[in-house]
């Protein structure tokens, strides 16, 4: 079943297109991941999906429901079916286990549910010693665990990442991917993550996209991306030949 | 040279004896002195909690609505910020005098006209403090609490909590513009003893009169009130303090 579509999505902004009439569609379940050079508008492309800013022109379908046409309070409910991890996340200033909490409480959950959650999710990203810390006194790694953290706790059935593991040690991408793999291969949640690193993307996603210049150049399997691009700009860009 | 000197000298006494009284004046807890301290902290008080009540989301909603003539508004209230007292108390007595628009309520030379002119000179302080600082916490947690799936009123709590220590710096600022200003207070309350005299208003008099005991006394209370009001704000703040 198809969980999200999107098709001919452009994003301008001033006199500049982010994003050029992007299609391509994710199966429930699925593991995208997203390449390209900085400036390609990965970022772009995940905000329009989360509903942060709305496209210029085309479509994005998620889970039957036509975005750009959602009401304002159906907007929150599908922006609730979905969770988002920022490339440079900001905590609240509050300690690790309320920030984890936050996106629970909006969701005026009982307080002994979001107590289960946000221990359990704490704990898989591997900061159990850290939840009464105040998380503004967190490194830039531990910022960034939280923030998954944070968001793994609202259980989204899609997850979107944009440079989630950026920040982090080899042990901690490690943990990390260890955590999304589980997520989506045992619970089901489809993944839409932007990375650098080609290597991420290769070991995580079924599914692979290149984007470069707000255009999509290329999606396939991680291996028909990797070892055999059909187009020489996705060639150029995985050999490290292209300068940009 | 000889003569000069005894006169400084005979100046020096006087001062001393006026630091003399102005201590027995506040240690003896003279009721003139607390009485006119008493009223100051009330219409003072008063004032800069009516200002907080509609400055604050009056702030908010210029703060993070986006609307036609934005820029107008800042520059409108930024002025408000600076408007000066005797300026306010001339407007606010034209209002309030027998032949003026608000005549009929009989509210001149009473503390309620002193807590209305001073209230008009909070009112803009804390909106604009308001409004600078949901700026900058909106810029830096909107995306974060929407994708979190904040309603729009979850929102403006989320930004509200974030921004509490710019806002309570913003009240403290008030609170000390308030009880600092003279002009204001002297035309609409008429510094009448026992009724209207406040705190700036006596030193005035007082000094005018050559009684410097009870100015001396007037002046360290208020010195000492500004302190106050500083070191709670201080230990308010501390308690959100970052230490790396």
């Amino acid at each position: 079943m198809t969980i999200l579509k999107v098709n001919k999505l452009s994003k301008k902004y001033a006199e500049k297109y982010a994003l050029k009439k992007i299609s391509f569609e994710i199966e429930q379940g699925g593991f995208f991941t997203l390449i390209g050079p900085s400036g390609a508008g990965k970022t772009t492309l995940l905000r329009l999906i989360n509903l942060l800013e709305q496209p210029t022109s085309g479509e994005i379908e998620y889970n039957g429901w036509s975005l750009d046409t959602l009401p304002k309070k159906k907007m929150v409910n599908a922006r609730r079916e979905m969770g988002f991890v920022f490339q440079n996340p900001v905590v609240f200033s509050t300690s690790v286990k309320a920030n984890v909490a936050y996106g629970l409480s909006f969701r005026n959950l009982p307080s002994d549910e979001i107590e289960e959650r946000v221990h359990r999710a704490i704990d898989m990203v591997g900061l159990h010693g850290f939840k009464e810390r105040k998380a503004l006194t967190l490194s830039g790694g531990e910022i960034q665990r939280v923030s998954l953290a944070r968001t793994i706790a609202t259980e989204p059935n899609l997850l979107l990442l944009d440079e989630a593991t950026a920040d982090l040690d080899p042990a901690n991408v490690a943990l990390v991917e260890n955590v999304l793999k589980k997520f989506n291969k045992e619970k089901g949640v489809t993944i839409v993550m932007a990375t650098h690193n080609f290597f991420q993307a290769k070991r995580l996603g079924d599914s692979v996209g290149f984007l470069m210049n707000g255009e999509m150049i290329e999606i396939g399997t991680a291996d028909q991306i990797f070892n055999h691009p059909q187009d020489e700009r996705t060639d150029a860009f995985i050999s490290g030949e292209m300068i940009y | 040279m000889i003569r000069l000197y005894i006169t400084s000298f005979g100046d020096m006494m006087q001062y001393l004896e006026a630091l003399a009284d102005a201590l027995y004046l506040i240690f003896s807890l003279d009721p003139e002195v607390w009485g006119i301290m008493i009223l100051s902290i009330r219409v003072s008080g008063t004032a800069t909690f009516l200002a907080a009540c509609c400055g604050i989301p009056l702030g908010m909603i210029l703060g993070l609505r986006v609307y036609i003539g934005r820029r107008l508004v800042n520059n409108l209230v930024n002025t408000a910020m600076g408007l000066p007292p005797v300026v306010i108390g001339l407007y606010v007595f034209l209002m309030l005098s027998r032949s003026g628009p608000l005549g009929f309520l009989s509210l001149l030379y009473t503390p309620t006209a002193m807590i209305i002119a001073q209230w008009i000179l909070a009112t803009p302080i804390i909106t604009g403090i308001t409004m600078a600082a949901v700026r900058s916490v909106q810029y830096k947690y909107r995306d974060t609490a929407l994708s979190l799936g904040a309603t729009e009123t979850q929102l403006w709590l989320t930004i509200l909590k974030e921004a509490r220590i710019s806002i309570l710096a913003g009240i403290c600022v008030a609170f000390g513009q308030a009880i600092s200003e003279v002009g204001a207070i002297m035309m609409v309350g008429g510094n009448i003893r026992f009724s209207t005299r406040a705190m700036t208003t006596a030193i005035v008099l007082q000094t005018r009169m050559g009684i410097f005991g009870m100015a001396i006394a007037l002046g360290i209370i208020l010195i000492a009130l500004a302190f106050l009001v500083n070191l709670i704000f201080t230990t308010l703040q501390e308690g959100t303090e970052v230490v790396r």
